[in-house]
């Protein structure tokens, strides 16, 4: 293996993310405990020079590292909205962490170091690399969930995530090892460039397929591989469980789409049916499930299941419409489920999280701003216009229609009338509740500002989305 | 055609907009926030007009059309302009906007600013349904509008308020979400466009036009509402306050109609011929029950929502016989459905904020107290019931009349309805105005306002000047309907056989 100076640029912006994540570690024990914070800022500098690095190379197409690594404009489309996203949660976790008393300077650490996951993720042109990210992500994932160490539901999320995420792992890596077993390759465009003709008919092909379809489908929490989800959502702190709706299932679709369009888009019929299956039965279940829930972080769990098989839709389509639609969907469900989250910390019940339905009583009454960023997200993630969750979903039916699956967008948007009456709950109790003294709104002027700028994002994608649009047009997966 | 007449479309949708914004930020007390959203509704209305002198009625085109990208690489634009069709719809959102703030001047005490917000949002949105020419445009006016609405309900309304706020949203949402279903089926079947004028002049396999039919029957026949899907209206009607009745009785029940009219019989021709039967029957359907169920009602406000449902029945009664009278007498019945009806419930609300009470029971004699408030009553119950020299009347004989040039007998069945409403609306205003007082409490009553007096003038004027002289309202239609006619009548209904071959 030689490696080039190109290789360097190529992966300018993993390399900057994981050398301040080191750097946070060794300046971390130096800082007195009420200083941790500083290292926060560390985060926001890792990120924007990270973006700035990934501008710079924007429309690259190249693979690197001797094809292991793929710097394309899909990838990097994806990036942007990890580096958006992460610098959120850090801007959510900064007064979060000094309230619990769980401020120490390696959680950023491990918030870049999952980003950098994410990134190696979404960039991965062999199915090595794409492990390796992977790994990095939930290992920081894990760590990340169980950051509450003195709270039982924290430390129980993560030995769930923990077992249930090595499991999974090991499924997917016995995939892996199996398509090595069939190919003599890891490389995507080599194993795509197998999948011709006498190849398909070896059923080992078709088990390898289900076996990854099984270890993705348990990172983007597709039913019926969502069980952690809930109780992960519910127990880790929210700006993970913000992360970790957010960042991990962007990310995952990304690698979902590029191994299966690119590497076994040969057998897609066989992995088609498979997925609306999955697509299917994760919508109804995700929807009919949220509705019963008297939690917030476990609605929104559900609504992140339901969220994943709309999105589905846009792998199971697989041409250029759907794959844009898919990545549409990923950029404004980032935002709008950021803001939701935020909204949800900054309610406090007896010194507590207040992360009951019923907290958000007369909402509206305390606090117009809030209330109404929270009305935005709700009726944006139920997809109602002019918000941007209806310009979402209505690609995702656009390509399915285009695609000839108009029954599966006849079943999305009926289980979408379904998911209006979960998150319309929320803004009945916020406006047409009377207001609840015990709860109380924590002073955080970092999360006003995510709030400010996720609604403001949701608006204006609801309205104007044609330059993002067009951007992520001219972003769409190219086949190598 | 129209070339000096700038974007007043876009002047009519963004005014109220731009007024919502501005009282966002306004610090001021009520009283300034009550006056600023009835300026700018007013400005509103006052802007509307030249639309009506400026309109060419001699043509079915599209007039006052702007063109603008919005998404080009989806060939989406910000399209708007009016026809015969629409006019009369934009007109009517414009002049009851006014009235609905006016009316909620002392009954709405709490949250004034968020209700004026929400009531500016909503003219916003039905301006833009009524005035949209890209489907996309359409649907994203159609389903915003259920946003303030659902708040106007949920938060203003009575005790039973949550329920019915998602009765109405879910049922309209289920209805929409279909619709939006037909629209994506639409863009792929012929050139790829949304463009509403281009889509409804070009063919469609028969299978698209079946499927795309029912879509658009569920969408619309909700929001009319036809029976069997009347079920959230009497719930939404009596918990709503009285804007937020007057909102929906007047103009958001049209927009069933109207999409009847403008997408429905255009875009599914075949389907809408094969079908038509079966809409006519439900329609007499809800004429007959709407009218028996409105004959049970305790409840004033139940009352005249039920009678909505018999009044829409003529609409879509009107609209599917596929005459000019049936579809122009559905036009101007919606007109004055939204004027009559609009004013029935603003006096319902009159009354209910002297004394709380909707209960036609707790009423009597009102007449000898409130001299005004009973000959108003006594006008708009007798508009409603379409007595000749009145609106009601001439929309009510030109649909029956067209329904009797082609199914006679349900034609009858039909009339039946106009009898019972009479028998009902009678009734009502028997029980409420005449006869003794019957609780000492009522006797003490105070008169009908200035400020009420006001409001219900310009819908008295309108009731009787469309109900003596009809044709400068009708003349507008002549044109748009012809072309419409001759498209319908133009395509055979569709072959079964055809239908359950795929595309």
């Amino acid at each position: 293996m030689t490696f080039s100076l190109t290789d360097i640029g190529a992966v300018l912006p993993e390399i900057l993310v994981a050398v301040y994540a080191c750097a946070i570690l060794l300046i971390e024990p130096f800082l007195p405990k009420e200083r941790q914070d500083v290292l926060a800022y560390f985060g926001f500098a890792a990120l924007g020079l990270a973006f700035w690095a990934t501008l710079r190379i924007l429309w690259a197409d190249l693979p690197v590292m001797n094809g292991m690594f793929i710097l394309d404009p899909f990838a990097n489309f994806f990036k942007l909205i990890l580096y958006v996203a992460s610098a959120m949660t850090i801007l959510l976790s900064m007064e979060y962490l000094k309230r619990e008393g769980i401020d120490r300077g390696e959680y950023y650490a491990f918030i870049l170091l999952a980003t950098c996951g994410m990134m190696i993720l979404v960039s991965g042109a062999d199915l090595i690399t794409i492990f390796l990210g992977l790994e990095l992500m939930s290992i920081s994932f894990y760590i990340l969930a169980g950051f509450k160490r003195f709270e039982e539901k924290s430390l129980e999320a993560a030995a769930k995530y923990f077992i249930l995420g090595s499991f999974s792992s090991g499924i997917l890596v016995f995939g892996i090892s199996l398509l090595y077993g069939l190919s003599g390759t890891t490389n995507l465009q080599a194993l795509a460039a197998h999948l011709h003709g006498a190849e398909l008919q070896n059923p080992a092909w078709i088990l390898a397929m289900i076996l990854l379809v099984v270890g993705f489908g348990f990172k983007i929490a597709a039913v019926p591989f969502h069980m952690w989800a809930p109780d992960v959502y519910e127990g880790a702190p929210t700006p993970v469980t913000a992360f970790l709706s957010v960042g991990s299932k962007a990310a995952s679709f990304a690698v979902f789409l590029r191994v299966f369009i690119e590497a076994l888009g040969g057998i897609q019929a066989d992995w088609r049916f498979l997925l609306i299956f999955l697509s299917v039965v994760t919508i109804v279940l995700g929807n009919v499930v949220a509705l019963v829930q008297t939690n917030i972080k476990r609605m929104l769990a559900y609504s992140s299941i339901a969220h994943a098989g709309y999105a589905l839709i846009g792998l199971i389509v697989g041409d250029a419409l759907g794959v844009f639609s898919l990545m549409v969907y990923m950029l404004i469900y980032a935002f709008m489920t950021v803001g939701a989250f935020g909204v949800v910390m900054l309610l406090r019940r007896a010194g507590i999280e207040g992360d009951e339905i019923r907290d958000f009583a007369g909402l509206a009454r305390k606090d117009k701003l809030t209330a109404f960023a929270m009305l935005i997200f709700m009726f944006s993630l139920a997809g109602i216009p002019p918000t941007a969750g209806f310009v979402a979903k209505f690609y995702i039916f656009m390509a399915a229609v285009n695609a000839h699956l108009t029954w599966l967008v006849v079943l999305g948007v009926v289980f979408t009338a379904v998911s209006a009456y979960f998150y319309l709950r929320v803004v009945m109790v916020m406006y047409m509740k009377e207001p609840d003294e015990a709860v109380q709104l924590a002073a955080a002027p970092g999360v006003v500002m995510v709030l400010v700028v996720a609604a403001a994002v949701v608006l204006l994608l609801g309205i104007y989305p044609s330059p993002f649009l067009d951007y992520a047009q001219q972003a769409v997966l190219r086949l190598h | 055609m129209n070339e000096n007449m700038g974007h007043i479309l876009t002047v009519l949708i963004f005014l109220p907009m731009a007024g919502a914004i501005v009282l966002a930020f306004f610090q001021g007390n009520d009283a300034g926030v009550r006056r600023i959203a009835l300026g700018l509704s007013v400005a509103a209305f006052l802007f509307s007009l030249p639309l009506l002198w400026n309109f060419d009625a001699s043509t079915p085109e599209m007039q006052f059309v702007e063109r603008v990208p919005w998404i080009p690489s989806f060939h989406i634009e910000y399209a708007v302009g009016v026809d015969g069709i629409s006019l009369l719809f934009v007109l009517l959102t414009t002049l009851l906007s006014p009235i609905c703030i006016l009316a909620s001047w002392t009954s709405v005490t709490a949250r004034v600013k968020e209700f004026m917000i929400a009531i500016l949002v909503m003219e916003a949105a039905m301006i833009g349904v009524f005035v949209s020419l890209d489907f996309v445009l359409f649907y994203v006016f159609w389903e915003a509008m259920l946003i303030p609405m659902y708040l106007i309900i949920g938060v203003w309304g009575g005790p039973n308020r949550i329920y019915a706020a998602i009765k109405f949203f879910l049922y309209t949402l289920a209805g929409s979400l279909l619709l939006l279903v037909a629209i994506l089926v639409l863009y792929f079947s012929g050139e790829r466009t949304f463009d509403i004028l281009h889509l409804m002049n070009q063919p469609y396999p028969a299978a698209v036009q079946f499927w795309v039919f029912w879509a658009f029957f569920f969408a619309f026949a909700i929001k009319v509402p036809m029976f069997p899907f009347h079920t959230w209206l009497p719930d939404a009607h009596v918990e709503a306050p009285t804007a937020g009745s007057v909102i929906l009785a007047s103009v958001l029940l049209k927009m069933g109609g109207y999409g009847f009219l403008r997408f429905c019989l255009p875009m599914a021709p075949q389907a809408s011929r094969s079908f038509n039967e079966f809409i006519l029957v439900l329609s007499v359907i809800a004429i007959l029950y709407g009218a028996y169920m409105a004959l049970a009602q305790t409840d004033l406000k139940k009352l005249i929502a039920y009678s909505s449902v018999s009044h829409m029945g003529f609409v879509t009664l009107g609209i599917f016989v596929f005459n000019a009278q049936g579809i122009e007498g559905a036009l101007l019945q919606m007109v004055n459905h939204g004027i009559t009806t609009g004013a029935l419930f603003l006096l319902v609300g009159m009354i209910y904020d002297r004394t709380h009470s909707r209960l036609i029971a707790d009423y009597g004699g009102i007449a000898r107290p409130m001299p005004r408030y009973g000959a108003m009553l006594g006008i708009f119950a007798l508009s409603s019931l379409g007595l000749p020299g009145m609106n009601s009347f001439v929309g009510e004989f030109l649909v029956l009349l067209g329904v009797f040039m082609t199914h006679a007998g349900l034609a009858v069945a039909a009339t039946l309805g106009v009898i019972l409403a009479a028998v009902y609306l009678l009734w009502m205003v028997q029980r409420i105005l005449f006869g003794p007082v019957t609780k000492s409490d009522n006797a003490r009553l105070t008169d009908l306002g200035t400020r009420e007096m006001a409001i219900l003038a310009p819908l008295v004027v309108l009731v009787f000047a469309i109900g003596f002289y009809p044709d400068p309202l009708l003349s507008l239609m002549h044109a748009s309907v012809a072309h419409l006619l001759a498209q319908v009548n133009a395509a055979a209904p569709l072959q079964f056989s055809e239908v359950w071959i795929r595309p």
